[in-house]
């Protein structure tokens, strides 16, 4: 075993450059439809503040039933099945299901739903009286939402958000070997199918590295945020 | 300011088995302009259910509830909201939002009427003034005191210039010192803005500090309502008795037993005596209180008198001739200090 950096850091650092890619694509998208999932399955719940969207107590049950069904779905699949299984989307909406880019759908389809249940567990400890409030001064839902529920749950969706990115960077390894790149892309063809361990402990330590690195900065933000 | 016709509640039935909860039965109430208001009952009368159906927080199952001449019953959603800009509401445990600061907190009711920054920020530092926490603007909730607390609920449901307040146990999680300045502060808002208050609560002691009038509650009905001094002077009142417990005391028999309310001056003279003087009877003093009721002193005394009824009249005339209110209570009494509060 030998670590030859020349040859090693440029072919490591294109590796988590794609990584990186495929996680802050994925990410962004897991917030933009994670977060608002993650709202309407606490407010479309009974007692929340669209039980009724449009007046329909049926629409909002009904939409909270859909949407529990979808997440759990989402999650009740391991990711490397639901990748293989999403080529044919990935195809027809990236135009190829090889690379870091093709790689951002499973990885999103993957994240959204557990993103959501995270924000769900988030909004769920927002005390109930300062929605209370919030109506009594004459908010409407739309303020409930933005001024209310989610700035008081920030510091657990700050939590929920780093266990996101360590669950994408996990997904992300598997997408790797079929064919998104990134780290685990180099884990697997260096270290497993050439056995050059050298790769495979590097790619370890940058691994746990940065996952530790997510983990602090995480629960650093949300301690910030936090004024309980 | 506030009248409230056959109010209705019912919560449907949590299970098949179960029956609907009546929590309101057909409440009437009528709060005047500029009064404070108070609803007292036991734990699960209907005081909580009665105070969030006044801004239409919880919906009524039949009944109008007129706040400022508006129906409240009938508006629209938005106009519902407009409506609750008009009325503010404090809680038990302040529900202020842990993430905003306390001007953030007071701002947050004028963010949502839409105002301006700048105004905004002048008023925020006004209402500061007025209820005492001008230094303690850039603190965080979690920072604070509960008293501290509850005058940020206070600044926060006054900012936008509501003409009602309604109150939902504001005190019950302050200890007594910090009570009496939440009280005293209500009470000093009510006088200076002309404020209507309609508060509830399970503290006698709110009542007799700031009441103008005050309504029982049980079960869903107002068994008992009026002005504090009217209630004073109906000595069979339950808020009254809570008001000034006596104690438990029963007459012996062939006994008389009368009760009194006296305030003002009266409360200076020498009743008992004048009365075994004039009379040659022994009186016998079974309770007596003498406190001050908002802005009056006000005695009671239960008297137990020698013979029956018909032998007390002249005495009885006596005490009535000379302005006291006077009842004459039945042989037993029941236990006058239980039974209205807890
Ligand atoms: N959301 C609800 N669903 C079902 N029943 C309810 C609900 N809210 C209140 N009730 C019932 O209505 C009745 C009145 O409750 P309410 O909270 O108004 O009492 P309260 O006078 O405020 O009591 P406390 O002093 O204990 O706060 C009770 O029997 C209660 O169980
Ligand atoms: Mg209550």
């Amino acid at each position: 075993m030998t670590f030859d950096w020349h040859v090693m850091i440029p072919v490591l650092w294109l590796a988590l450059g794609q990584t990186f890619q495929m996680i802050g694509m994925a990410l962004v998208l897991t917030i933009v439809v994670g977060l608002p999932v993650g709202v309407l399955l606490v407010t479309t719940d009974r007692g929340g503040i669209f039980e009724a969207p449009f007046g329909s107590r049926r629409f909002g049950a009904g939409l909270h039933a859909v949407l529990g069904f979808v997440v759990n779905v989402g999650r009740s699949l391991p990711f490397i099945i639901l990748m293989v299984a999403l080529i044919p989307f990935t195809r027809l909406v990236v135009g190829t299901s090889i690379g870091p880019v093709a790689a951002v759908v499973p990885l999103t389809v993957a994240a959204i739903p557990f993103f959501a249940r995270l924000v769900e567990i988030a909004l769920r400890e927002v005390d109930g009286g300062l929605i209370e409030a919030a109506k009594s001064l004459g908010a409407t839902r739309g303020t409930i939402v933005w001024k209310v529920l989610v700035p008081e749950a920030r510091p657990g969706i700050v939590l929920g958000l780093s266990t996101s990115v360590i669950s994408l960077l996990n997904y992300s390894a598997m997408a790797g070997i079929i064919g998104g790149g990134g780290i685990g892309d180099i884990a697997f063809r260096y270290g497993y199918q050439r056995f050059d361990t050298a790769y495979l402990i590097t790619t370890i330590v940058l691994l746990v590295v940065i996952v530790q690195l997510i983990q602090s900065i995480g629960s650093a933000v949300a301690r910030r945020l936090s004024h309980r | 300011m506030i009248t409230i016709t056959n109010l209705q509640k019912s919560y449907p039935r949590a299970n098949s088995r179960g029956s609907d909860v009546h929590a309101l039965r057909g409440i009437d109430l009528h709060v005047e302009e500029g009064e404070i208001f108070g609803v007292v009952g036991a734990s699960g009368a209907g005081k909580s259910t009665l105070i969030r159906c006044v801004n239409l927080l919880e919906r009524p199952t039949a009944g109008t509830i007129t706040v400022a001449g508006q129906n409240l019953t009938q508006l629209s959603d938005g106009e519902l909201r407009t409506a609750r800009q008009g009325i503010g509401m404090i809680f038990q445990h302040f529900n202020l939002l842990s993430s905003r600061t306390v001007r953030e907190n007071v701002q947050f009711g004028l963010e949502i009427m839409g105002l301006k920054k700048a105004e905004r920020e002048a008023r925020v530092t006004e209402i500061l003034e007025l209820v005492g926490l001008s230094d303690r603007a850039s603190a965080y909730p979690s920072e604070l005191s509960g008293g501290q607390k509850q005058r940020v609920g206070i600044a926060r449901a006054l900012a936008g210039n509501p003409k009602v307040l309604l109150s939902d146990e504001a005190t019950s999680s302050l200890d007594p010192q910090t009570t009496d300045s939440i009280l005293q502060l209500l009470k000093d808002l009510n006088r200076k803005l002309g404020l209507t208050i309609l508060l509830i609560t399970h503290e006698m002691e709110v009542v007799k500090k700031i009441c103008d009038s005050a309504a029982l509650i049980d079960d869903g009905r107002i068994v008992e309502n009026g002005t504090v001094i009217d209630l004073l002077n109906t000595p069979k009142s339950k808020i009254s008795h809570a008001l000034f417990p006596l104690g438990e005391s029963h007459g012996s028999p062939g006994h008389t037993i009368v009760e009194m309310m006296y305030a003002g001056e009266l409360a200076e003279r020498p009743i008992v005596a004048t009365l075994s003087r004039e009379f040659g009877i022994d009186v016998n003093i079974l309770g007596a209180a003498v406190e001050n009721v908002g802005d009056h002193r006000v005695g009671r005394m239960r008297l137990e008198l020698p013979g029956d009824r018909a032998s007390n009249e002249a005495p009885i005339a006596r005490l009535r001739d000379s302005g006291l209110f006077v009842e004459v209570l039945d042989d037993v009494m029941p236990d006058a200090s239980s039974g209205v509060v807890r």
